[in-house]
């Protein structure tokens, strides 16, 4: 291991990092102005043109407010809640390919932060992670409410994994791999997977909606059953955490989405592209385009949120074990049988 | 290198393992089962068992501790609300515990230490690799296995059928 290998991965690491935190604030504006365009309104423009600087000064005030602990919290998992919920969002993204690899000087840089041979089960594990978060800073918040709404994520998110899970088999049994690499490689040309695996795609959106916690599926968030939810005793910048987690969590699940079904950054006339703009600069358009295809996902995301109202609880439950998980099965029995009929002919 | 990460990541185990059964409260019991268990996750890395190692982190980290988590919280055990035990529990538990010890330490001894297990091929942890063995020369004890998981889970949705009905 040289050290020019870790500076690489260490720029790599950090930029990635500080595109998901900006991405996630400027996520909080554009979900105002998208609310105020769906619903005919202005939306927030007192803070610089359009409103541009908003984010800024409600992370000022999500610093300045003042931080609560409640006397009859457990302290420490009071505190470990936030910080895990947004750790858990925030590794997610060491696996996706941002780009094809880039000549940068003389030296080939791989776009990706690692790029392992389980990259798909890994996501999925740092997404069946990501409750935790939610559970210890409601159960550490000792507020019968809180406590509800942490044992409704872990319900919720138990129920839609599996349903995560078996869409994506189907997946696999295309890809024959699990590197996220390979799986968007295969996709160039036009052989995006959304082609191929319709109702998969569909099954996994639902399920992330269902995973990051976001209207129609924001259950734990009921503020008409539950107060505020998990975070009702949250205040300051661990509340701001919480927020934080669930737009980054978009993010990362808009950025799977894009890589696994949508072809990551592969556009129609790439070929012609790379010849034209070079090695340097065709892999970071390639990226630009990776990008607005996860913007139109957290769009798609918002979109969702402003025009369906949310669930009923056993309406969800219904919706996870008796739709989706039947679903995903049968699509996993149709790719098999049509795998084997292609192979056999 | 890897061999300095064992002997710490062991040592992570074995504390946390011991904090799960000296913490007082079963959610800080949980909790703390659920750092041994990544840290057995990093014995897997180290093993070259990716495939077993996300396995691990999805199923016992991401799925069986959630529910362990969940059950606990719905319970909601406090120190006043455990049952305390009697004597002759205790005197009980420490003579299991003994036995336990008894059989470990003559196992160990009966173990040839001296000649360590060596893999033959070191990519087996692999998916591809698992996968070919699985469904190759052990492809019945994986579906027996398999039949059994599925009999367990019929099984309990019968279980939770029969409550509706007599409610």
């Amino acid at each position: 291991m040289d050290t020019g290998f870790i500076i690489e991965k260490f720029i790599l690491v950090a930029v990635i990092f500080g595109i998901s935190l900006v991405i996630a604030m400027y996520s909080t504006y554009a979900e105002r102005k998208v609310a105020a365009y769906l619903q005919d309104r202005l939306g927030p423009d007192r803070a610089g043109p359009f409103g541009i600087l908003q984010p800024l000064a409600d992370g000022l005030k999500m610093f300045m407010k003042e931080e609560i602990i409640p006397t009859t919290s457990s302290k420490w998992l009071f505190i470990a809640g936030p910080g895990l919920a947004l750790l858990c969002a925030c590794i997610g993204t060491a696996v996706i390919p941002w780009g094809s690899p880039m000549l940068i000087g003389d030296k080939i840089v791989p776009l990706q932060v690692s790029d392992i041979n389980v990259g798909v089960l890994y996501i999925f594990g740092v997404v069946s992670l990501g409750v935790y978060g939610v559970m210890i800073g409601g159960w550490a918040s000792n507020n019968k409410y809180s406590l509800l709404s942490a044992i409704r994520a872990a319900s919720q998110n138990i129920s839609y994994e599996i349903a995560m899970g078996l869409s994506i088999i189907a997946l696999l049994l295309m890809t024959n791999t699990l590197s996220l690499k390979e799986i968007v490689d295969q996709q160039h040309g036009w052989h995006w997977n959304v082609l191929y695996q319709p109702l998969g795609f569909l099954i996994f959106m639902v399920c992330s909606f269902a995973e990051t916690n976001r209207a129609p599926f924001d259950l734990p968030e009921c503020e008409t059953e539950l107060i505020g939810g998990y975070h009702t005793e949250y205040s300051s910048m661990k509340l701001g955490f919480y927020l934080f987690a669930e737009y980054i969590n978009m993010f990362v699940s808009s950025a799977v989405m894009a890589t696994l079904y949508f072809g990551g950054y592969n556009y129609p006339g790439m070929d012609y592209m790379a010849t034209l703009l070079g090695p340097t600069w065709a892999p970071l358009f390639g990226t630009a385009i990776l990008f607005a295809k996860i913007f139109f996902f957290i769009f798609f995301f918002m979109w969702v949120r402003w025009t369906i109202p949310r669930f009923r609880y056993d309406q969800l439950m219904n919706l996870g074990w008796k739709g989706l998980i039947p679903l995903a099965i049968a699509n996993i029995i149709i790719t098999g049988v049509v795998i084997a009929i292609i192979e056999k002919f | 290198m890897s061999t300095q990460v064992f002997y710490f990541v062991a040592t992570l185990s074995i504390i946390f393992s011991l904090m799960v059964i000296f913490a007082k409260n079963p959610i800080h019991s949980v909790l703390y089962l659920i750092l041994t268990f990544f840290t057995f996750t990093v014995h897997y890395v180290l093993l070259n068992a990716q495939f077993l190692a996300v396995v691990n982190f999805i199923v016992y980290m991401g799925a069986i501790m959630v529910l362990f988590l969940f059950v606990l919280m719905l319970l909601n055990l406090n120190n006043e609300t455990e049952p305390s035990k009697s004597p002759l529990i205790k005197i009980i538990g420490v003579i299991a515990g003994c036995c336990l010890v008894v059989t470990l330490v003559g196992s160990f001894k009966a173990a040839s230490i001296n000649s360590p297990l060596i893999l033959k091929n070191q990519g087996l942890g692999l998916v591809e690799n698992l996968g070919k063995e699985l469904f190759g020369p052990f492809l019945l004890p994986f579906e027996l296995s398999s039949l059994l998981l599925l009999a367990a889970m019929v099984g309990a949705v019968l279980l939770s059928k029969r409550d509706e009905v007599e409610a």
